[in-house]
């Protein structure tokens, strides 16, 4: 559960953003984010909630191992783990 | 399994960095000039990738890398675990994240309650949560458990406000009191830590140099993907070889010093610390996360009389008095050195908590088949 699951920010509305997730659309709270976030950011959640907003040189290596993850069955622990993050979300 | 065929299974995004990393972490561990080494992670995430990547056989010999009370489920102990039991055994609707339901407390889990007829849901954010109780009129006691990662969610839902029938029955624990505990305990001569990335994003990396002062031992935060971890392995093994007390950020892209102030300013108006046990390990002062006493209203302790009772009822199991996980989680062994691993103590039926939760040593042992490749009982 540590470690999160990151996505692109769509749409800001108040404390919550849609946020696209691997071609998933999900609303997270944004509370905890110490940054402000904007439409094309993208942000680590977890339990459905944005605790960091990712540096911008740093977004295609942080997606290589979750697209990774992915792609693999439930049944693998890491990625049941990142799964779980989703789940989390709100449609 | 041989190093050079250990690199070739790592599923490396740059296997070539990947070869020249372990080449640097066996350099550098040799040159330190004892052995073995042992030093500590404390996250489950870190030893799922460590796993997951095939990283362990490439490890030097002399390198020791163990994980510690890294698996917020696993350390949850017993009575926090009865006290959701009995609270769901008097009628109360408990929600939680998914691998409490199996965790065994003294006699009973939450999913034994549940095939009694207890009202026990899986949930995944505290906002799921939220939505059951605001389905229906029932009291609903959200079994809030994690590290301050998972607590600052907690925190953040109800700064924002709950509804009228939602209460908390806190078992969060915050993980840097816990290192203290495990780097006193003379018996596992941990030399180093590494801290796992995304704690740190929320406290900090400046939340170790206290206990760097105090304990003279160098820790370094790591990220997760393989790179990540060896990387953060090469730059603790030179600091134990050149007796460097500090703190070393290896995961900047995430982690500042001061860490997310807007969360932690969240946790803190939310939560207290306070002592407590830690399922199998010790009593960690300040280690527990309770609610400060302006959010009494929402404190299940307080709202409910829990009764503990009828929990005694029901023997605890012979096999649980077997289990190691205390021991596994202080890195004093490992799991093939417990004799229910993979025998009386399987992920389909669980013994011990390592083995319920996904972050767990033994699960992740078991489902990975790391033993085997490592070798059981290898500990010196």
């Amino acid at each position: 559960m540590c470690l999160g699951v990151p996505g692109r920010v769509l749409e800001v509305q108040g404390t919550i953003a849609v946020v696209d997730f691997f071609g998933v659309s999900r609303r997270v709270r944004l509370e905890l984010v110490d940054e402000p976030v904007a439409p094309g950011d993208y942000i680590l959640n977890h339990v459905g909630f944005a605790i960091r907003r990712i540096p911008e040189g740093d977004i295609a290596g942080t997606l290589a191992m979750y697209e990774q993850l992915l792609r693999e069955a439930e049944a693998d622990l890491m990625a049941g783990d990142v799964k779980s993050e989703l789940k989390g979300t709100r449609s | 399994v041989s190093r050079d065929a250990a690199i070739g299974e790592l599923k490396f995004r740059d296997p070539q960095r990947g070869a020249a990393l372990a080449a640097a972490l066996a350099k550098t561990v040799a040159g330190i000039g004892r052995a073995p080494v042992s030093v500590m992670h404390v996250c489950g995430s870190h030893e799922q990738a460590i796993a997951r990547f095939g990283l362990r056989p490439a490890f030097p010999r002399d390198l020791h890398v163990i994980m510690g009370p890294g698996c917020p489920v696993c350390i949850t102990d017993q009575p926090e675990v009865d006290e959701a039991v009995a609270l769901a055994r008097q009628g109360i609707r408990i929600a939680t994240y998914g691998d409490m339901v199996r965790v065994p407390g003294t006699a009973a889990s939450l999913a034994d309650a549940r095939s009694e007829g207890a009202r026990v849901e899986v949930v995944y954010s505290i906002d799921q949560a939220i939505a059951l109780a605001a389905a229906g009129p029932d009291p609903l006691v959200f079994f809030a458990t994690g590290f301050e990662t998972t607590a600052v969610a907690t925190a953040a839902a109800i700064l924002a406000g709950l509804p009228d029938n939602f209460f908390i029955l806190s078992a969060h624990k915050y993980i840097p009191p816990v290192m203290e505990i495990v780097a006193e305990m003379p018996e596992s001569r941990i030399e180093g830590f590494i801290a796992a990335g995304h704690a740190a994003t929320i406290t900090g990396w400046g939340v170790f140099e206290a206990f760097v002062a105090r304990h003279r031992v160098p820790v370094v935060v790591a990220g997760f993907e393989p790179l990540d971890i060896l990387a953060a392995l090469v730059r603790l093994a030179e600091m134990i070889r050149d007796r460097v007390c500090a703190v070393d950020n290896m995961f900047p892209r995430c982690v500042s010093r001061d860490g997310n102030l807007v969360a932690q300013r969240q946790l803190w108006e939310v939560f207290r610390p306070i002592g407590g046990r830690w399922r199998g390990i010790a009593h960690v002062p300040n280690g527990n996360l309770r609610l400060l006493d302006r959010w009494s209203h929402l404190d299940a302790r307080r709202r409910f009389a829990i009764d503990l009772n009828m929990l005694w009822d029901a023997a605890p199991s012979l096999l649980s008095q077997q289990c190691v996980c205390g021991d596994i989680m202080s890195g004093l062994k490992t799991p093939g050195d417990c004799p229910l691993f993979g025998a009386d103590c399987v992920p389909d039926n669980p013994v011990g908590a390592c083995m319920v939760s996904s972050e767990g040593t033994c699960r992740i042992w078991h489902e990975y088949g790391v033993a085997s490749r490592v070798g059981v009982g290898r500990e010196s």
